[in-house]
């Protein structure tokens, strides 16, 4: 059984309907790539998937659990919406670091303020933050970043931005670990440090979905790849199958004008 | 009179206006945030009436307001007349929520989508982003505009005269009868050196909010 199934899920805005039922799945320790056209609905997919939006149909399982199921909305508290969003890491496109945090406390915010609702927390509080920061410096070493943990975001560059956000996103050991157009707001020579640090992940067998518009990146790092266009999933393979044998006319179009460039 | 006696009497006066600057900003600081969530409410209704009196407020002289809630009871319902110093605290406290209300709705509406999303998305809870994520931000954004208001407001406490209360303008006006003119132009060196004052704590403030750019 795949970790991640995604069936069937629709999203409208108003009469605009952006998403007409998509329907994929992932097994653990693979890169799922979802390239396409903008509004072609790869970023409100991403954004239902994390709960930034809310689907009106459709249904989310990870490992069997599950996560997101359109029928039950209303009906759960809170508190277990969160406990069931840890699963999915996400990152920006815009970063979205905390400006009046360094770099370190960007990557520790999260599991500490989870860790107080540790039942021991009280007893050991000394020995829980110490390991959290432990964890941290690990995560913002692994990003390549161990000289500016006391950096505050704006003293550094938005690749840089974009791998602390990396680092924070895993701080908190999500299962599956979601990219919305990681380098779209970065210029090219700063696009290849991102790249490699998601390499990197997938080097790790991390399980990551992509969406991007780096389709060079894609074919390389990917082990599927979805191809996107109004609202539904036109093509799914291998990016062999997606890049190099392309079934259908849409999918050609929209690849050409990669090639061409 | 000598020059220390009078001096003597307008900083009684300026004690006066400095308890009505400060209680203002005591009940007029929360209560500006709670009308800017009532304005911004989903409730439409509650929404409308908080709107309509941010208008009225906003909409008509301070000083026809002082008057108001100062003879408006007793006039309409024969209620006692509030103390003067408590009316004009009441009327001061009401009028700088309005404004204070509106300076934290655009604080609120410019901090990024982002910001909440991440903190969503990281699992945080609504109070706890409000309090680790946007706070700081909010407060980053709004000290300059609230500079401003705690700087008219030290110059708005001299209408509180109208009904009589004695704060340092009406103290300085007082000597005009017993022939002297200088001790009412004087009060405008104890309003500078107050608001020089403000503006270095203000300004000390905002620096040490600048280790961060949002």
């Amino acid at each position: 059984m795949a970790m991640l199934e995604v069936q069937n899920i629709r999203k409208s805005f108003g009469k605009l309907e952006v998403l007409k039922g998509i329907d994929f799945s992932l097994e653990k320790g693979q890169v799922l790539s979802i390239i396409g056209s903008s509004g072609s609905g790869k970023t409100t997919l991403l954004r239902c998937l994390t709960f930034l939006e809310r689907a009106e149909q459709g249904s989310v399982t990870v490992n069997g659990d599950t996560i997101f199921d359109a029928a039950e909305v209303g009906k759960i508290s809170a508190a277990e919406q969160r406990r069931r969003q840890l699963h999915f890491g996400l990152v920006f496109q815009n970063f979205n670091l905390f400006p009046q945090y360094t770099v370190l406390q960007n990557v520790c915010l999260a599991p500490k303020l989870q860790a107080k609702e540790r039942p021991d927390y009280k007893q050991h509080t000394k020995e829980i933050i110490a390991e959290i920061e432990a964890k941290a410096h690990a995560l913002i070493d692994q990003v390549g970043l161990s000289a500016k943990c006391d950096a505050y975001p704006w003293q550094l560059s938005g690749g840089q931005q974009q791998r602390v956000a990396i680092a924070r996103a895993l701080a908190l050991d999500p299962e599956i670990l979601f990219f919305d157009e990681p380098t779209s707001a970065l210029d090219p020579e700063l696009t290849g440090e991102i790249l490699h640090v998601i390499k990197d992940l997938a080097g790790r067998r991390m399980t990551m979905v992509i969406v991007t518009h780096e389709m060079q990146f894609a074919r390389e790092v990917s082990d599927h790849v979805l191809f996107m266009d109004g609202g539904l999933v036109v093509e799914s393979g291998t990016p062999e199958q997606v890049f190099d044998h392309p079934e259908h006319e849409r999918t050609r179009e929209f690849l050409s004008r990669f090639t061409q460039a | 009179m000598s020059f220390w006696e009078v001096t003597l009497s307008l900083l009684r006066g300026l004690g006066t206006t400095g308890r009505l600057f400060f209680l203002t900003l005591l009940f007029a600081l929360p209560l500006g945030l709670l009308i800017c969530m009532a304005s911004t409410s989903r409730f439409a209704p509650l929404r409308w009436l908080t709107k309509t009196v941010v208008w009225v407020v906003r909409g008509s002289p301070l000083m026809l307001q002082i008057l108001i809630v100062y003879y408006g009871p007793g006039l309409v319902f024969g209620w006692p007349l509030l103390p003067r110093f408590i009316a004009a605290l009441v009327t001061f406290a009401i009028n700088y929520a309005c404004y204070f209300s509106e300076i934290y709705r655009g604080g609120i509406q410019s901090i990024p989508r982002g910001q909440y999303e991440a903190g969503q998305v990281l699992g945080l809870t609504r109070s706890q982003v409000f309090f680790k994520v946007t706070l700081l931000q909010l407060v980053k954004r709004i000290v300059p505009p609230m500079g401003n208001e705690f700087i008219t407001l030290v110059k708005d406490t001299a209408l509180a005269r109208v009904i009589m209360v004695y704060e340092i303008i009406w103290i300085g006006e007082s000597y005009i009868k017993k022939g002297m003119m200088w001790p009412l132009f004087y009060t405008a060196v104890f309003y500078l050196i107050a608001n020089g004052v403000l503006t270095v704590l203000l300004n000390k403030f905002e620096k040490k909010l600048d280790y961060f750019k949002a």
